[in-house]
């Protein structure tokens, strides 16, 4: 925006250096920050103050006996030893590395397919893989969880059926695939749209020189398609590390049906929600919200420098 | 007609403040202060005096017995609020609490949590306020649990001696005619169930820690203790703890009894389709049953709980609630008195045990034919209330709680939740709770014994 608009001023204007912005750029600016100022008042009430309360609160250590005494870093040592928040971080991250790629390449080949243009009633496919997207997470847990259920779940009645026996899907050692694949189901569409709104954006001269190449349509994809939408795909990837970290609602409502599956540090989100509400002990909940917040931080950086090394090194080779 | 009363309350009220103040005159030090008993006049004076109470509980229609109160007390003007069931409710009772503000003036307490709002000083201590005078009103037991020392943190609202509910009908086709009288009678009919009908005779909800405390308590067993101050007292791997769990792996491992997760869908649905030809549960299980498995009515039978030598009549508690005011209320005499009639006044208390179905601990309730009389079709016409009365009189009088029995049942879940639900062995996993508990209690600073 603004370099178009330095290139599109008088050339007259351009001779003394202008320390001050003119009239009706301050009032601009102005407008600017009026219309931001919202944004800023609830983040700043809601995310930074919470933050600097919760680290706070991570200081101290309060006991049922004794009350609260300042306690410096030892929240932060007992996490790094406490087997529970070190599991459920270490199973994020397995969750992370198994179902986030699948969700991914599903999005993006669905987003492929649909750009393409050869699929048929591409709108209603379209709206048929974004609506999970818009059922609550809640509902949609609910839903799976009825699913899934050992003795009326559809699931293990066609297994049945089938002959194939029960499967239990609510299981210690399968609850996780079961919560994976509720991840994808709700996920896949919204991540879909935002790579299928990005390949939208590319130009189509690229395809027509491409065409005169003679590249085929696989190759038109994988040498200008998903390059051009990296940044859409790093963005996806960001936001499911983030989500992936913060898994909360699907463990909290599963652990109805599944209570013997579900231990209470499941994932690190539950974890110090439990710490907090049913041990009492909201300082350590505090330190550890605080932790999982540093780990995403640190993970989605990775991630991003990964990226741009990537982007980089490509570009130099070519 | 309403008018008279009104004008009459107007006049007394009156009265009663030229008295009260009169009285504050020439007495001076002793009817002044918190600390000294409420006296009769200063009951009064408050019950007269315009003031808004709120009232957080999840009784279903408790209003109508709120209404009741309103009418004698027109000046009171009650809020019922449902914060929600169980645990969302203690949670956002904690979070007002913690915060300062936005704390009801009187709560509903199941006896469990009692003591873990002891322990923060969160309850006003009924004593002073006339509670004391209510012992008698209630079973034994049931005031032990509001009132384990000199101070009365609550006014008993339902409690849940436990028995045995059946089906007739499946018990019959196994060739059983009458409900085993002892564990041992109880494992070979559940044998023959399963044999003949394939259901399970029972089942033990793997995570349901309030049913498997229920039977520690029928078999005499103190696991937990506390002295109200710092110590506490663990004990949920007792030898004789472990024979109650010796005995439920054998009939688990035997697939006699199963083991699915209790209150879901899935559960009601097997006790509407015969899956369980049992539930071993309290006496607010009949009307809960009979709600969820209306396609079998008539089917059904109750019965007190096997016991573990013949001719003893012993039974435990499971579940079951009371009526708290808060430390922080600003109106403490007028929240008792409300706490009080709820469960104390004779139409409030038939109210609630004859149209919410709550099971009664008053005395006076459990003794009343209008009561007790009652003929469930349900149940075949049995009288099952009158059969749950007497099972309340045999309820041991000395179980305590930790006071932080939210960390007990969801470390019970991690522990024996997972044990029972691999069918594994039960005695181990009172061990890991055992280790559990200690070591929790220990980190919050408590002297474990």
């Amino acid at each position: 925006m603004s370099e178009s608009l330095t290139v599109s001023r008088p050339p007259t204007a351009a001779a003394p250096p202008r320390r001050r912005p003119s009239a009706t750029k301050r009032k601009q600016n102005r407008a600017a920050y009026l219309f931001v100022l919202p944004f800023f008042v609830v983040f700043v009430a809601m995310l930074v103050v919470p933050l600097v309360y919760s680290g706070y609160l991570s200081l101290f250590e309060s006991k049922l006996i004794g009350g609260e005494v300042f306690a410096g870093l030892n929240n932060y040592v007992r996490a790094f030893l406490d087997p529970g928040f070190l599991s459920g971080v270490g199973r994020m991250a397995l969750f992370l590395v198994v179902q986030v790629p699948i969700m991914l390449g599903l999005a993006l080949f669905f987003a492929l397919a649909l750009d393409s243009g050869r699929a048929r009633a591409s709108k209603a496919a379209r709206l048929l893989i974004f609506m999970p997207y818009a059922v609550p997470a809640v509902v949609a847990t609910l839903m799976w969880g009825y699913l899934y259920g050992p003795d009326f779940g559809p699931i293990a009645q066609v297994a049945r059926a089938l002959g194939l026996g029960t499967p239990d899907l609510l299981a210690g050692d399968t609850i996780l695939g079961s919560m994976m694949n509720i991840v994808t189901w709700e996920f896949v569409g919204y991540n879909m749209i935002v790579m299928f709104a990005a390949l939208r954006s590319i130009p189509t001269e690229l395809y027509e020189a491409a065409e005169i190449d003679g590249a085929s349509q696989l190759r038109v994809a994988w040498s200008i398609k998903i390059p051009a939408i990296r940044p859409a795909i790093l963005l996806t990837v960001i936001f499911s590390i983030i989500g992936t970290f913060q898994l909360f609602n699907e463990p909290s409502l599963l652990n109805a049906i599944a209570p013997d599956a579900i231990s209470s540090a499941f994932t690190p989100n539950y974890y110090a929600y439990n710490l907090a509400f049913i041990n009492q002990d909201l300082n350590y909940a505090a330190a550890l919200a605080f932790l999982l917040g540093v780990v995403i931080a640190v993970v989605s950086y990775v991630v991003q420098l990964g990226a741009q090394r990537g982007e980089r090194r490509e570009r130099n080779q070519s | 007609m309403r008018n008279a009363p009104r004008t009459a309350l107007a006049l007394g009220s009156g009265i009663a403040a030229v008295t009260l103040l009169l009285g504050g005159c020439t007495t001076g030090a002793d009817s002044g202060g918190s600390g000294g008993p409420v006296t009769q006049e200063q009951i009064d004076e408050a019950l007269k005096t315009p003031t808004e109470l709120t009232f957080w509980t999840w009784v279903p229609d408790i209003e109508n017995e709120v209404a009741l109160f309103e009418e004698k007390y027109p000046a009171i003007d009650v809020t019922v609020e449902n914060v929600g069931q169980g645990l969302p409710h203690y949670q956002k009772l904690r979070s007002a609490l913690e915060a300062g503000e936005g704390a009801p003036d009187v709560a509903q307490v199941e006896y469990q949590y009692i003591p873990s709002f002891v322990l923060t000083e969160s309850l006003l201590d009924l004593s002073d306020y006339g509670g004391d005078d209510l012992a008698g009103d209630y079973v034994d037991w049931a005031w032990n649990q509001v009132s384990p020392g000199e101070e009365v943190w609550a006014v008993p609202q339902d409690v849940g001696p436990m028995g045995n509910l059946y089906r007739e009908d499946i018990l019959t086709q196994a060739g059983i005619t009458e409900p085993p009288a002892t564990w041992e009678e109880y494992a070979t009919a559940a044998r023959a169930v399963k044999d003949s009908t394939g259901s399970y005779i029972s089942n033990l909800g793997a995570t349901q820690a309030g049913q498997m405390i229920g039977f520690f308590w029928q078999k005499g067993l103190k696991p937990f203790g506390y002295d109200g101050e710092e110590t506490v007292t663990i004990d949920v791997n007792s030898d004789e703890a472990k024979e109650v769990a010796d005995y439920w792996t054998q009939l688990i491992q035997d697939d006699l009894v199963s083991t699915d997760v209790d209150f879901n869908d899935q559960w009601y649905q097997g006790l509407a389709n015969g899956k369980y030809a049992g539930w071993l549960t309290a006496a607010w299980g009949p009307v809960f049953l009979q709600g969820t498995a209306e396609s079998t009515s008539g089917l059904w039978r109750a019965a007190p709980l096997p016991q573990w030598s013949e001719g003893e009549n012993v039974s435990g508690n499971w579940g079951g609630s009371a009526d708290a005011v808060l430390a922080t209320s600003e109106n403490p005499i007028a929240a008792y008195e409300l706490a009080k009639f709820i469960n104390n006044d004779e139409e409030s208390a038939m109210k609630l045990a004859t149209e919410q179905f709550l099971f009664p601990p008053q005395q006076s309730v459990l003794d009343d034919p209008e009561f007790t009389d009652l003929e469930s079709e349900f149940y075949g016409g049995q009288q099952v209330n009158q059969l749950f009365s007497e099972i309340s009189e045999t309820v041991d009088t000395e179980f305590q709680w930790l006071p932080f029995m939210d960390f007990a049942y969801s470390s019970y879940e991690e522990t024996l939740g997972t044990v029972i639900a691999a069918k594994g062995d039960i005695s181990a996993g009172l061990d890991e709770w055992q280790d559990a508990l200690v070591g929790y209690a220990e980190s919050q600073g408590f002297t474990v014994e």
